[in-house]
């Protein structure tokens, strides 16, 4: 299946300092794609390659099987964008903001424009703070309105560039879920974020950016499971269990007071509890840390993500 | 369109509570696109100039732009009126010829603002055309609507066309509603000694605001290439606004005699013309062409930067 964004080699140099440098992202139809990194990783400059709004040093973007940014009057119409957090005009309302970028559409119907808007206001809850003008909505009203004008159209794909950034957890969440089910309906995704908690648990696939480059990609899924699970046993019998654990063949044993961890590796959790039980091992506690991915990032980016900020 | 894959979410995917849900899903579906169906590119053309105007003229500012032309002439008229009667009458200026008819309020607040006041419109809109809009960053929102480059850039310069007519035509009705009703409109004398019914005299000044317009639709082509040079909005006005005063500075100086031709304003004081019986065409005629010289070559300068400019602001 044709790949909904696919770029090749893609880079951008500004003077002397390469900003993205050879990166080959494959987002998949139908995916939605975490692109994930610290600030200052690329992710943004990436994306306004993807949507012909700068031009790459070296490279080439397909977008839905469509050259970039050669065959952009066709591709993007098809696309809804959220580019480097939300710009409107401030003194309009954030209705007549809309009506700005509805106008600015070849393809949109000015006789459906108002049914149209409304529905994508509603959709992010903003119908009620429609007339207010934009210099009065709060930081996750701006961003919700970023996202309300890439809904203005059907799309087949939506690229959003850090659409939680700013929002408190609850707004965070609602876009979550907004982004969720726009997936479920069969719209390709694209969302960034610099915050892998905030996006992790809704996309199927991941990207990880780590200054210019892209250092992990890949189904969500088996990205976690290049991780492996651990086990963290509570006992008094510490010496007694590790040497359980070591014969059931777990791996990187290691003991500390009153407690022993092992990666768990292809062993069923509930046979090492029979097994620690069948040997006399009074098991107070047993925790099992399924893969995060978190760590993972961790390892890939060097740093944390919040690092160099 | 592709079929969609079916979404392997993870199991953990869908955790946000149901009352979060509620509120997000009820209105319409962006749903995978049915073939878009292209509108019919001059209306559509039409929906964008419209909102550009819209755009242009609610904003405050340029509501009050227009205040301040409009003030002008109305400053002028009273000015002239509460005056010592004695003072009148000295030279063959039309502010000298208000006295005897209203009408000249209109050509004498025309002359006095070409100089400053309406450049400076043309410098405030043209800062605001691109270099505007890519500093709050909407710029990349109509690119990636999307707006072809070419199409946005030809839509601002129709815009800023449409708001120097505006803008002139502001100052000439100003001033013939103020003259009119303080000192009277008349049949007008022209500078060739004739006089001229009212209804002509009016066509005359209607053909004067084109004449203007011409002048300005030339500088906002100027502007709006400067407007692509950079993000700032002040920096862009700023330039426009020098070059059109150094202009008239260089136009003053009798002994750069040679650089006169080039310069965009050297015929513009020509507007007096218009008032000659017949009216006398030959310097407006070369000041139309300099108007001309300047749109081609300023607005191929424009596309020539935008079309491939990296849109990061």
């Amino acid at each position: 299946m044709t790949p909904a964004l696919a770029t090749a080699g893609l880079t951008k140099r500004f003077g002397a300092q390469t900003a993205v440098d050879g990166i080959d992202l494959d987002v998949p139809a139908g995916a939605v794609y975490g692109f994930l990194g610290p600030n200052g990783s690329g992710k943004t400059t990436t994306i306004r390659m993807a949507l012909g709004l700068i031009r790459p040093t070296a490279g080439t973007v397909t977008l839905l099987g469509r050259p970039m940014p050669g065959d952009l009057g066709e591709v993007l119409p098809r696309v809804g964008a959220l580019v480097e957090g939300p710009a409107f005009h401030p003194y309009l309302s954030g209705r007549a903001n809309l009506e700005r970028l509805d106008a600015a559409d070849r393809f949109a119907d000015p006789r459906t424009a108002r049914r149209r808007i409304d529905a994508a206001l509603d959709r992010v809850g903003l119908l009620h703070a429609a007339a207010k003008r934009y210099r009065a909505y709060s930081l996750g009203m701006r961003q919700r309105l970023g996202i309300a004008a890439a809904l203005l159209m059907p799309r087949e794909m939506l690229v959003l560039d850090e659409p939680t950034n700013g929002l408190d957890p609850q707004g965070t969440r609602e876009v979550r879920q907004l982004i969720a089910s726009l997936g479920a309906e069969g719209v390709t995704i694209l969302v960034s974020s610099h915050l892998l908690s905030e996006v992790e648990q809704i996309c199927t696939h991941l990207g990880v950016m780590r200054t210019g480059t892209l250092v992990a990609q890949g189904r969500a899924d088996e990205l976690r499971a290049s991780r492996q699970a651990t086990v963290r046993l509570a006992t008094p019998d510490v010496a007694a269990a590790a040497g359980v654990m070591e014969r059931m063949g777990l791996s990187d044993v290691a003991t500390a007071d009153q407690s022993v961890t092992a990666v768990l590796g292809d062993v069923a959790s509930e046979d090492v509890v029979a097994a620690l039980v069948g040997a006399g091992v009074a098991v107070r506690e047993l925790v099992v840390n399924r893969a995060r991915l978190e760590d993972l990032f961790i390892e890939l980016t060097g740093e944390g993500f919040d690092a160099g900020r | 369109m592709p079929a969609a894959e079916p979404v392997g979410l993870p199991a953990t995917a869908i955790s946000a509570p149901d009352e979060a849900a509620s509120d997000l899903q009820g209105a319409a579906l962006a749903a995978p696109a049915p073939a878009a169906v292209a509108q019919p590119a001059v209306a559509a053309w039409l929906r964008l100039l419209r909102s550009e105007m819209r755009l242009m003229l609610s904003r405050r500012r340029n509501q009050a732009g227009l205040g301040v032309l409009a003030a002008i002439p109305i400053v002028m008229a009273i000015a002239v009126k509460i005056a010592d009667p004695s003072n009148q009458h000295q030279g063959e200026s039309f502010l000298a010829s208000i006295v005897g008819n209203g009408f000249f309020v209109a050509l004498a607040a025309l002359v006095v603002e070409i100089g400053l006041f309406l450049p400076l419109a043309i410098a405030m809109l043209s800062g605001d055309a691109v270099a505007g809009e890519a500093q709050i960053g909407t710029l990349r929102g109509l690119l990636v609507v999307p707006v072809p480059r070419t199409r946005l850039l030809a839509t601002k310069y129709v815009a800023l066309v449409l708001g120097s007519f505006l803008g002139v035509l502001v100052v000439a009705v100003a001033g013939l509603v103020a003259g009119g009703a303080l000192f009277g409109l008349h049949p007008v004398a022209t500078l060739s000694g004739t006089t001229l019914a009212l209804p002509v005299a009016l066509w005359r000044l209607l053909l004067v605001v084109l004449y203007v317009t011409a002048f300005l639709a030339a500088l906002s082509a100027l502007g709006l290439f400067v407007s692509t040079l950079t993000e700032q909005p002040l920096g862009a006005t700023v330039a426009v606004a020098l070059i059109s005063t150094t202009m008239w500075i260089l136009d003053s100086i009798p002994q750069l005699g040679w650089l006169h031709p080039w310069l965009l304003v050297d015929k513009q004081v020509a507007l007096a013309d218009m008032l000659r019986d017949p009216i006398y065409w030959p310097t407006m005629r070369l000041g139309l062409l300099t108007d001309l010289a300047y749109v081609v070559v300023f607005l191929l300068a424009a596309w020539a930067r935008f079309a491939d400019k990296d849109v990061s602001g």
